[in-house]
């Protein structure tokens, strides 16, 4: 079986078929959906979605990084990454079990 | 931010819907991309982020503590890699 890349558009049709909106209001609530999302992470708070998984901030501190081709090294500033945790409901669905 | 309380902003900012519709909308959502996972694909939402598996193959591990050997079988586990819209979101840079 050939792996393919799901997208927005995939997820939009899955909402077209399952709740019976239009097509276009089911693309714009895809992304409304998105948008709460990410809303929420940029206002600092943790987002956790039961039987999927858990995304949160963690805020990095500076620290001296170093170029791989020349050598020099590079204050990396302090900066925010996202950090997602699967749910175990999440990965035992990946590994074949029914969860 | 939980489940419910995401689909209860969603339900408050489009009043023409059906609460069920709405959390029909988000469990179809979460779903579509766990099953995808499931199948081996990558879901790639730009300007959010991408789920993909990274294989483990199976190994010997040894118990840290009794210093026993365990076998540990082939799993997939799910990763998520945030996309470069959100990454600048989140530190200021919009």
């Amino acid at each position: 079986m050939d792996n393919r890349t799901v997208t927005r558009a995939d997820l939009a049709e899955s909402v077209y078929e399952q709740v019976g909106l239009s097509r276009n209001e089911s693309s714009d609530l895809v992304e409304a959906v998105l948008e709460e999302i990410s809303a929420a992470l940029v206002g600092g708070d943790t987002v956790k979605i039961s039987s999927f998984g858990s995304f949160s901030v963690r805020e990095k501190g500076e620290r001296i990084g170093r170029n791989p081709k020349t050598g020099i090294e590079v204050p990396i500033l302090p900066r925010k990454v996202l950090v997602f945790r699967a749910s175990h409901v999440l990965k035992d669905r990946i590994n074949g079990e029914q969860g | 931010m939980t489940k419910s309380e995401l689909i209860q902003r969603l339900a408050e900012r489009n009043p023409h819907l059906y609460l069920r519709d709405v959390e029909k909308i988000v469990e179809t959502i979460f779903e579509e991309i766990t099953a995808a996972l499931a199948r081996g694909d990558r879901v790639e939402l730009r300007g959010f982020g991408a789920f993909s598996i990274k294989k483990r193959d199976s190994r010997t591990g040894r118990n840290p503590r009794t210093g026993e050997t365990v076998q540990v079988d082939a799993k997939s586990l799910p990763f998520f890699k945030t996309g470069k819209g959100l990454r600048e979101r989140l530190n200021g840079e919009d």
